[in-house]
């Protein structure tokens, strides 16, 4: 496949220019923090450093860290290094737990976001022959503005559907030949089923998709193509940081781009701060080197990943990171053994499961247990015993194979799993340590 | 010349099996035979109704989790023997019994056992060949 890039000399930089270049906007974002946001130079201070203890990236594990608590304290402004005439945007989480968080833009922010995203597209086989769908919402979500501003940037023809009216995205995709979609991939998911029940599917042009902003399995993926007949592509990124863009998937699909240009990403331990070294698994750190409104050093995303800097068959030279595989603040302990209940979930998703599950982890005789309790499905049941049993123990040896420890997993009746209104209860440590 | 069982998914808790025998008793629904298969989380429960049709489709509304599953039901001679000279022509001819069980009740001198095989064709060719009729539906009071 011929390779093509938004911005060749960034995106496929030597691995010198590219250190050359954060060590020197680094030194000058810390001063820039340091002069511009009182709240963040405290922090400094209590630990003792100055600007002039960071003289380039072998430095930077002496900065504290920024953490989402950090910026419910400094809501709205606190972050803020610019004054707010120099400020043309906002965007906003979704806010599930607690205050929103908001991040600031100027124009240089928007600017630099929106390259981000081109160069998602561009990889994705992006150019300015195509019809661009996005179906990410619009407004304060960045999903929608995002690949709007990238989309814009490429100069495809923009179609800014935002998300819902399922109906219409279907008769604008037919009728205006989209071939980029745009979207979360649960809603990828649902267009693909919508399309295949209205007897569409032929008439869709698309041929590539650009799906983040939510976790998703490589089947998932799988299905996703396959019920579109495109190549899906991941896109990762988080307002706090940006928006998507912060990195993104090339043809390899074995991992994201970081923009490595604008975004420093460390991988720490969750529970000692500490950075470990390329390849192993913990909690992915970024530092925006580049923006001028809301400049974050060392902000903690909570987001579990592994980095590699292996050479890339697409050409591109910044360092790639695996799709999240869990939250750090979801992170079970077991026997000594780190479990994200994302992997449990993959494990189900695999093997055919409804993904209507409950972790229980309880002590017993100063031991930890782990139980899965999954609900029976009609596909699964079997009027004989060992056919069930055979299955069962299928999943406790892929779920051993995955988390790396035995799990038991208790078979359970339909519906009998508690369902909340909102987020699931997925979880019960019943453990009194 | 198969009848239908519904086999049952049963979680292991109490309750579960009063649970489903009253929504069949409330619906009038009468039990030929039952069984049960168990490990120590949850069982299968295997049930021969009059009605196969109607309980199926209320217990599936009611949320159950349930497969039809073909078995063949036998008239075996209510003497000393008479299982162990059906189990032999069965053996003989090389076929697997995955579970079998007993109707409640018998009649003139039959007793009925439900067989339940890979290959239910094959077992009710081999029965024939031995002069023994697969019990019909009727027989057994099913609908």
């Amino acid at each position: 496949m011929e390779q093509r890039y938004y911005q060749k000399e960034i995106e496929c930089a030597s691995r010198e220019q590219i250190l050359a270049w954060q060590n020197e906007r680094l030194v000058r974002q810390v001063k820039n923090v340091w002069d511009n946001v009182p709240y963040y130079r405290k922090k400094m201070e209590e630990k003792g450093l100055t600007p002039a203890d960071i003289k380039g990236l072998e430095d930077l594990y002496k900065l504290p860290f920024l953490t989402k608590n950090d910026l419910r304290e400094a809501y709205p402004y606190g972050l803020l290094a610019r004054p707010l005439k120099d400020c043309v945007r906002i965007q906003s989480t979704s806010g599930t737990t607690g205050k929103r968080v908001i991040a600031f833009y100027t124009q240089h922010d928007l600017d630099l976001w929106e390259d981000c995203c081109a160069r998602a597209i561009v990889a994705a086989g992006g150019s300015n022959e195509d019809v661009c769908h996005v179906s990410y919402g619009y407004g304060l979500f960045t999903g929608g503005p995002g690949l709007n501003g990238g989309s814009h940037k490429v100069g495809c023809l923009t179609l800014p559907m935002s998300s819902g009216n399922t109906d219409r995205q279907l008769q604008f995709m037919v009728d205006l030949g989209s071939t980029i979609l745009c979207c979360t991939p649960s809603y990828a998911a649902y267009l693909a089923e919508s399309a295949a029940e209205r007897g569409i599917r032929d008439q869709l042009k698309l041929r590539a998709g650009i799906f983040g902003a939510e976790a998703w399995s490589e089947q998932m993926r799988h299905e996703i193509e396959k019920g579109l007949g495109i190549k899906a592509y991941d896109i990762y990124g988080l307002t706090e940081i940006s928006g998507p863009g912060v990195s993104f998937e090339c043809s390899e699909q074995t991992g994201m781009h970081i923009n490595e240009d604008h975004f420093i990403a460390e991988v720490i331990d969750p529970n000692t701060g500490e950075v470990l070294p390329e390849g192993e698994k913990g909690e992915l750190v970024f530092t925006s080197i580049t923006k001028e409104a809301f400049p974050l050093l060392r902000y903690r995303t909570r987001d579990i990943c592994v980095l590699s800097r292996k050479p890339c068959s697409c050409g591109r030279t910044h360092v790639k990171m695996s799709r999240p595989m869990g939250r750090s603040d979801d992170m079970l302990i077991i026997k000594g053994v780190n479990v994200f209940p994302s992997q449990i979930e993959t494990v189900l998703l695999e093997q055919g499961y409804p993904v209507n599950y409950q972790i229980i982890v309880d002590r017993v005789n100063n031991s930890d247990t782990l139980e899965v309790q999954v609900e029976m499905s009609p596909e699964m049941f079997s009027d004989q015993l060992s056919q069930v049993a055979e299955q069962e123990k299928q999943l406790v040896n892929a779920l051993k194979a995955m988390l790396g420890i035995y799990a038991k997993v208790r078979l359970v009746a339909p519906k009998s799993i508690q369902r909340s209104e909102g987020k699931a209860v997925r979880l019960i440590d019943k453990r009194k340590i | 010349m198969t009848i239908h069982q519904i086999s049952v998914f049963l979680e292991n808790r109490a309750g579960q099996l009063a649970e489903i025998t009253g929504l069949l008793s409330e619906n009038h629904i009468d039990l030929r035979a039952l069984n049960i298969a168990e490990t120590a989380d949850y069982g299968v429960l295997r049930i021969i109704v009059d009605q196969p049709e109607a309980a199926a489709s209320l217990l599936l509304s009611n949320g159950v989790i349930l497969s039809m599953t073909p078995v063949v039901a036998v008239s075996v001679p209510d003497r000393p023997g008479g299982l162990a000279e059906v189990l032999h022509f069965i053996s003989e001819a090389g076929i697997d019994v995955e579970y079998m069980y007993s109707v409640f009740g018998n009649s003139a001198g039959k007793a009925y056992m439900i067989f339940r095989v890979a290959d239910a064709k094959k077992l009710v060719e081999v029965l024939k060949s031995h002069g023994i009729a697969p019990a019909t539906g009727e027989e057994l009071g099913i609908h």
